[in-house]
């Protein structure tokens, strides 16, 4: 029934659609990006053929792009780690329920996770905008009106929102594998509290902290909606600095050159994380 | 015995599972149930405030001043915004349809033994899943002009972007995800099932469609649910890639959000609230049912 | 093409995978209604060689043949041979009813007779009243029926049986052994039967293959390979066996004498052709050993010995002694006298005398 040459040929038959539509409307803009940030800009704002390093050095040279490649990535941090610290306990706690309860605690988070990501963003709007909620309530005491959008707290706070229940579900899902016996073990063994956290637990839910740090991190870095609405202009990030290029500024060599350095970037920092955990996880469990 | 022995089972699964008794809990108990309720509750204020505030009276401003409906009837006769819907449910269930076809055999490809490009191929699709969503949707607006341009200039043709340049982005960024998900259903699939059948007559055909694909059925289910939900939450993508005159619920709503709020957003939101918990809640029924 | 049809005949077969072997050129033959088994440790090549009988592997070389056809790369879903599985591979999605009806259902069988026949299936294995449950709704042993059922309801030709009794507990496992025996003298099926477990390999076969590193050792009825076996690990894998290692002295109308290096001589039945001076291992089974207290008793393979251990495991006692070139030995002793009194029993520091009739030992192979 197995025969090696007519599964080779089935795998590459079935995985050719994937490959011609990812081929052509994946790999072929990326690469097309990639070769336009070595062109110019022409005066009607197209592209220029025009082969040189330009763009780099422009690039470079920009303290202001600088400035929101550091804001982007402090931002996309503090919400990662934010939403871990906060996330990690929420998993234990979801986990060592019993099973009827852990199924009610995870629709709880299922249901904001669906929601439209707009209606996420646009409810702290409603709280925290100048007309908003928070502050026509301090209007009753003759306090504020406060400004509390329009700054990078507001999209912290945003973006955490709207991360959380992709941080909660993969360190549910490591959590909830766990064979809880292991725990008594290590204690039986001597190991008191922190040291079985630290050697027995931690080191087997790994893989769902590097899920749910990716799943946060990726879109936090590259947002684009949450600090155009809850930033204005005082936020600035790549991905508002990208579609400003691709948009009225008609830069699009320069902003491709600004996706290039900041995929490099970006892709680098993912396989770096990877290989700090991973070794984590053999320093924690020798052999 | 019989029954003995199976009981026995189920009380050694649900010991392994259940957590242990309290009085052995690594952690105070108080600390981990307080940080539950700040969770859940910092995950739920901000909606149940909007919900409630697309009841208010007031035109302006967040000050109570009685109960309405008055928006939701307006939102109903605003042919805007129904086009818009209709224009993001045909997205969404086109892009579906195909990322999900796409995306399955793709998975199937992974799942093959000794396949020589599987591994390549399983890093590549990695990649649609890990770059920011911007880049994908500058990089095709730039593709698709270029593109564009050269038919014309050396076919003649004249194409432009439109709804299908939506669609089509949106399944480049669904099969991932579509493949990841339907992967991991197969992963849970117990091959000796198809030698089974096989052994018992089935041919490869009949194999797969009496046998695997009810059994990845839900796999796949899921990652169609997971693809139109995806596709129905993106805006960057279909704003860089939509052609002339293209709206969809998105990037209809963002541009009203954008500018200011009103009750009328807020009635907007809290139907989006609604569909998207009816989505949850179907397709955690239909979990349910399949186990029962 | 071959006279008198084998129900199943391997020639020469051997099956690779990426540089390892799993199965070195073996050649069978096995009866048709035969109870066949294969036995061996795991890894052996046991269930590779069951997998190329059923067509879910083909072999790297070597001819299959299935009641004297050729059976080449046919696939499994066109040979006339059904398989139980180690752990069932029920279809979780059918009820119990429609995974036994599938074999029929794929031969494109009229409604009508699939109904009788899983009917009368399902009386076989004592379900009838199951049909309509989903398959985790049972318990291991009737999960373990319904695969049963489901593959014999097609009338193979050949029944493969994958050590479908080992997630079976020990009780059960022996009604199973049992019943399964019966369904096949019923039926008049042949069964091949795939087991690590020499004791269900003993128990239910007409003729036993013993197999290691791929290869098959020994086949034989189940008191050939038990009472003659050819090489050490038969000896060593079927049941427990004592060996003492040592040269040949003399060899006397197919007694052999060994001596070993501490000097003790033991004499036992030989089994391959050897000549003085070769290397040569004597095995001799615990309960062919019997202990005498008090008085030397007379003729060969007595020894003094110091008892060590003593184990009482019901039935038997099983004792372990030190023979005089310091080497352990097991000596099994049938409990026939129900008593308390702790003098009939042996205690650790007894001195006794070990002994064995020279036709209950056998030379070997070193």
């Amino acid at each position: 029934m197995y025969n090696a040459r007519t599964e080779q040929r089935r795998a590459w038959l079935q995985a050719s659609p994937a490959l011609i539509w990812l081929g052509f409307f994946f790999l072929a803009p990326l690469v097309l990006i990639l070769i336009y940030s070595f062109q110019g800009r022409a005066n009607d704002g197209t592209v220029l053929w025009n082969w040189s390093l330009a763009n780099y050095q422009k690039l470079f040279a920009d303290g202001a792009f600088w400035r929101t490649l550091w804001l982007s990535t402090w931002i996309a941090l503090v919400v990662t780690a934010i939403t871990l610290v906060v996330s990690y306990p929420l998993a234990f706690f979801m986990a060592t329920r019993s099973p009827k309860r852990r199924g009610l605690l995870v629709l709880a988070v299922m249901i904001p996770f669906w929601t439209n990501f707009l209606v996420r963003i646009y409810a702290w709007k409603v709280l925290l905008g100048n007309n908003g909620v928070v502050n026509r309530f301090l209007d009753q005491f003759d306090l504020g009106p406060l400004q509390m959008i329009n700054n990078p707290s507001a999209v912290i706070m945003a973006l955490i929102y709207g991360e959380l229940p992709y941080m909660i579900l993969p360190l549910y899902a490591a959590l909830e594998r766990f064979d809880w016996v292991q725990l008594e073990a290590a204690r039986d063994l001597g190991a008191g509290r922190f040291q079985t956290f630290w050697r027995v637990l931690l080191p087997q839910t790994l893989p769902g902290i590097t899920a749910g740090s990716i799943l946060v991190f990726v879109p936090t870095v590259g947002t684009f909606a949450v600090s155009d609405i809850l930033g204005g202009t005082s936020v600035n990030m790549v991905g508002n600095s990208l579609s400003l290029q691709f948009g009225s500024a008609s830069n699009w060599a320069y902003g491709s050159a600004i996706s290039m350095i900041f995929m490099l970037l970006l892709l680098g920092a993912i396989l770096l994380y990877f290989k700090a955990t991973q070794e984590v996880n053999d320093g924690e469990n020798p052999g | 015995m019989a029954k003995i022995l199976a009981d026995k089972r189920i009380e050694t699964k649900h010991g392994r599972s259940r957590p242990v008794a309290k009085r052995h809990m690594p952690w105070g108990t108080w600390a981990l149930t307080l940080n539950a309720i700040f969770v859940y509750t910092f995950l739920y204020v901000p909606i149940i405030v909007l919900v409630l505030f697309s009841f208010n009276a007031a035109k302006v401003g967040a000050q109570w001043q009685g109960f309405t409906l008055q928006w939701y009837n307006e939102l109903f006769a605003d042919a805007r915004l129904g086009d818009a819907l209709w224009t993001s449910l045909k997205i969404a269930g086109l892009s579906t349809v195909i990322a999900t076809t796409i995306g399955t055999l793709a998975a199937l490809a992974l799942e093959k033994r000794g396949w020589r490009g599987r591994k390549a191929f399983d890093t590549g699709l990695y990649l649609p899943v890990i770059i920011p969503d911007v880049v994908m949707a500058v990089s095709l607006l730039g593709f698709f002009t270029l593109a564009f341009r050269q038919f014309q200039a050396l076919l003649g043709l004249n194409l432009a972007m439109g709804l299908w340049t939506v669609i089509i982005s949106h399944v480049a960024f669904n099969i991932s995800f579509v493949t990841v998900v339907v992967g991991t259903s197969l992963a849970n699939f117990d091959r000796r099932l198809e030698e089974a059948a096989a052994d018992l007559g089935a041919t490869p055909w009949q194999t797969f469609w009496k046998i695997k694909f009810p059994l990845i059925g839900p796999g796949v289910l899921g990652g169609a649910l997971l693809s139109f939900t995806l596709s129905l939450d993106d805006f960057v993508v279909t704003f860089f890639t939509r052609g002339p005159g293209v709206n969809t619920l998105t990037t209809e709503v963002y541009g009203r959000i954008k500018k200011s709020i009103s009750p009328e957003i807020n009635a907007i939101s809290s139907l989006m609230l609604l569909g998207s918990t009816i989505l949850v809640l179907t397709s955690l029924w239909m979990q349910r049912r399949r186990q029962a | 093409m071959n006279t008198p049809t084998w129900a199943v005949e391997l020639d020469h077969v051997t099956k690779e995978f990426r540089g390892s072997t799993a199965v070195r050129d073996v050649s069978l033959k096995i009866a048709d209604g035969e109870f066949f088994s294969l036995l061996g440790p795991s890894g052996c090549g046991k269930t590779t060689l069951l997998r190329m009988i059923a067509g879910f592997e083909n072999p790297s070389s070597g001819d299959i043949y299935i009641e004297g056809e050729l059976m080449g790369e046919t696939p499994a879903n066109r040979r006339d041979v059904n398989t139980v599985f180690q752990s069932y591979a029920l279809f979780p999605h059918m009820s119990v009813a429609e995974n036994v009806a599938f074999g029929l259902h794929m031969k494109k069988i009229n409604k009508v007779d699939v109904a009788t026949r899983v009917k009368q299936a399902l009386d076989m294995v004592q379900l009838h009243a199951f049909g309509d449950r989903r398959p985790k709704q049972l318990s291991g042993g009737q999960q373990q029926r319904v695969a049963l059922a489901r593959a014999l309801i097609n009338e193979p030709e050949v029944l493969l049986l994958d050590e479908p009794l080992a997630a079976l507990d020990l009780k059960l496992r022996k009604e199973m052994q049992l019943e399964l025996k019966s369904i096949q003298q019923r039926l008049g099926i042949t069964f091949i039967f795939v087991t690590h477990d020499q004791e269900e390999a003993l128990t239910m076969s007409d003729r036993i293959a013993v197999m290691e590193l791929g290869k098959v050792l020994q086949v034989g009825q189940p008191t050939e390979i038990y009472e003659r076996p050819k090489t050490r690990f038969v000896a060593d894998f079927i049941g427990e066996c004592n060996f003492i290692d040592g040269t040949v002295m003399a060899v006397e109308n197919g007694a052999v004498t060994l001596e070993t290096t501490g000097g003790v001589r033991v004499v036992g039945t030989g089994m391959f052709p050897v000549a003085a001076g070769d290397h040569a291992v004597l095995a001799v089974r615990p309960e062919k050993v019997r202990l005498v207290e008090g008085q030397q008793p007379q003729g060969t393979n007595v020894f003094a010995a110091i008892v060590e251990r003593v184990a009482y495991i019901g039935s038997d006692t099983r004792i372990i002694v030190r023979l005089p070139d310091g080497s352990p030995f097991d000596v099994w002793e049938a409990n026939t006298v129900s008593t308390l009194d702790p003098n009939q029993y042996y205690t650790a520091g007894d001195p006794v005398y070990v002994t064995w009739a020279t036709q209950n030992s056998l030379i070997l192979e070193r």
